[in-house]
């Protein structure tokens, strides 16, 4: 650990990764995060490091894929309309088992939307997106100092399960200014090409290939379990949540990214009023921490889901509530964010009713 | 006893699983024996396609990745851009590459990446059962264009390497044929420029391979190979389109 610097969250998150190791950034610009593929553009260079702007969403992640395949640690970063045309390389990149982290900066949707701050790509994140049975590790930082730590282990998971890890924010996490202080620099030199990746056989007494084929249906269905097997292994050892004033709460809110900090003020609000009012926040939003939710569902007389969506983590929230307590929601759409004061509102509207 | 013909050592003893008289077996040949000649089977990583040579790394034994349809372009440049040392060739049909990969293939050009890139041209999709594909002839029937390739409705084929000379980026572009093994030779000539362009560091190179879908065309493979000669050279002339200082 450093000194504290002022940064801009954009920025932060490509200082981060090149502290972690990050050896190549493949990209298109879209905003609202043009701030993170310009720093990695005069950063990646001084270090002799890769920085390519790609000619579109969809040849970036290819190449992303391209580079994952040699083991080098690699990222990419976009928000929501170049996401959707990477869908496609996250399936390739599911199924042929390689290491690398996205960055979704999400902006209001659907379509062109807008690029005002959203979580509407919560579905797309965490439940596929491209086709197929596949998983990413998805993670969601709600402040800068949490974004440049996790940044650290987005590659660490990525190369530990030789997964796609996406860092879930939004347009105001980039733009918003905070002091952080990062870890200490990975030591790239200490960096191996590891046994499966496809750099030339080289010295090795077997060739490697790296494919999402099988064209006989058990051969898939093998690859397929295998990957199961790995989410299995996941959820088991990487779920992360943090709790906030939960121990005595009656209600919690559930929220993520940036939502879950603004009901942080909420929960303090509440807590002066004499509302016994708590906040589960998901770090992992998949896997999804459901086990802590389903058991804090027996103390609790409901739960508040608040997103800047339609309801998409909710799904989750319910699933994991299983019916034995109410889940109410208050969502805000377009890029809109919502204020500790709205979703206080909420709570207590629900509060009153439930009396 | 003097061996004069041999297996190229890169090449599988697997069997293919191309047509018969499909010439991708040509191409995968020559790719080989170029591969052991210049030493580079070691440091080769081939990005194959999406279409019938998808299979590819089955019968070339080297280090390979299988890329999203149209995505090899891209792909290899990730390759090539973070491990310089590997050889990267990219493997693709017409389809592949002339359609739905063509934004790929023209800016991996115009950025003079360090891949080298083998195009087949059997004039349709072959995987797929015989479409029409960016390169299919005026009048050329496919199950797609049943009533002959009309220039109104689908426009006219598309000449990748003339396009690509046009542009800064590629060290070699060039037009082979594998119809006959005359232009078998002269193909090889031209791959082992195309070669010679990155093991040389001198930009993008790739050689387009005129070749037969002898089940699609619905003709023997001898007459599929003289209709080569008869309706595709014409069209497609053979011809070193780009050759920059140094590849020689
Ligand atoms: C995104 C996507 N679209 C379509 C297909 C179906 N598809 C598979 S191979 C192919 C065409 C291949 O033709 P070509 O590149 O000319 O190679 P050939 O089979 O003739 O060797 C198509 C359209 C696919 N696999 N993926």
């Amino acid at each position: 650990m450093g000194e504290k610097i002022l940064m801009k969250g954009a920025e932060v998150i490509a200082e981060a990764a090149i502290r972690a190791g990050c050896m190549a950034f493949f990209g298109y610009p879209i905003t609202p995060q043009n701030e993170t593929p310009e720093y990695f553009s005069r950063r990646m260079p001084q270090l002799g490091r890769v920085f390519l702007q790609a000619e579109s969403e969809v040849a970036a992640i290819n190449m992303v894929y391209g580079a994952a395949c040699t083991g080098t640690r690699v990222i990419t970063t976009s928000s929501s309309p170049g996401i959707s045309l990477m869908q496609e390389g996250f399936s390739y990149i599911a199924n042929s088992n390689v290491p690398c982290v996205v960055v979704n900066a999400m902006r209001g949707g659907p379509g062109l939307g807008d690029i005002a701050p959203a979580q509407a790509d919560y579905f797309q994140a965490t439940k596929g997106g491209g086709h197929g049975d596949y998983h990413s590790i998805v993670i969601a930082p709600h402040t800068i100092q949490e974004e440049a730590d996790l940044m650290f282990d987005a590659f660490d998971l990525a190369d530990k399960y030789r997964i796609m890890v996406v860092v879930l924010v939004d347009g105001l996490m980039g733009q918003m200014m905070e002091p952080v202080e990062f870890k200490d620099w990975v030591d790239v030199k200490k960096f191996k090409t590891p046994e499966w990746a496809t750099v030339g056989q080289g010295d090795r007494d077997h060739r490697n290939i790296i494919t999402s084929l099988s064209i006989l249906a058990e051969g898939l269905e093998k690859m397929n379990l295998h990957l199961q097997e790995k989410y299995r292994k996941i959820k088991e050892n990487e779920v992360r949540y943090e709790e906030y004033k939960m121990d005595d709460a009656e209600y919690a809110v559930t929220a993520f990214g940036t939502v879950a900090r603004i009901s942080k003020t909420t929960v303090d609000m509440a807590r002066k009023k004499g509302i016994k009012l708590g906040l589960i926040r998901p770090i992992t939003l998949w896997p999804f921490p459901t086990e802590i939710i389903n058991k804090r569902a027996e103390q609790l007389k409901f739960f508040l889901d608040s997103e800047m969506n339609e309801g998409q983590m909710l799904e989750d929230v319910k699933l994991a509530v299983n019916g034995k307590k109410p889940v109410y929601f208050f969502g805000k759409l377009g890029g809109v964010v919502p204020t500790a004061e709205d979703i206080l509102k909420e709570v207590e509207k629900h509060i009153e009713g439930g009396k | 006893m003097k061996i004069i013909y041999k297996k190229p050592e890169p090449i599988t003893k697997t069997h293919t699983t191309y047509c018969p008289g499909c010439p991708h077996g040509i191409a995968h040949r020559l790719v080989a024996e170029l591969l052991e000649e210049m030493n580079l089977t070691k440091k080769a990583v081939i990005v194959w396609p999406v279409g019938c040579s998808v299979f590819g790394y089955y019968f070339i034994g080297t280090d390979a990745v299988e890329a999203a349809h149209g995505r090899a372009c891209a792909m290899a440049t990730g390759i090539k851009r973070v491990h310089p040392e590997s050889f990267v060739i990219s493997y693709q049909g017409d389809g592949d590459l002339a359609s739905i990969g063509i934004a790929e293939t023209v800016h991996a050009a115009a950025r003079g990446e360090r891949i080298s890139v083998v195009y087949i041209n059997n004039g349709n999709y072959g995987m797929t059962g015989g479409q029409m594909a960016p390169t299919t002839l005026l009048g050329q029937r496919t199950t797609t264009t049943p009533y002959g390739r009309d220039a109104k409705l689908n426009g006219f084929p598309l000449h990748v390497p003339e396009m690509l000379a046009a542009i800064d980026g590629p060290a070699y572009i060039a037009r082979a044929a594998l119809d006959s093994p005359q232009h078998i030779i002269q193909a090889k000539k031209f791959l082992k420029k195309a070669f010679t362009a990155q093991t040389k560091d001198l930009g993008f190179s790739l050689v387009e391979m005129i070749s037969a879908c002898p089940t699609n065309w619905k003709l023997s493979p001898v007459e599929a190979m003289e209709r080569i000669r008869r309706e595709v050279l014409p069209v497609f002339p053979i011809g070193e389109f780009k050759v920059a200082k140094g590849v020689e």
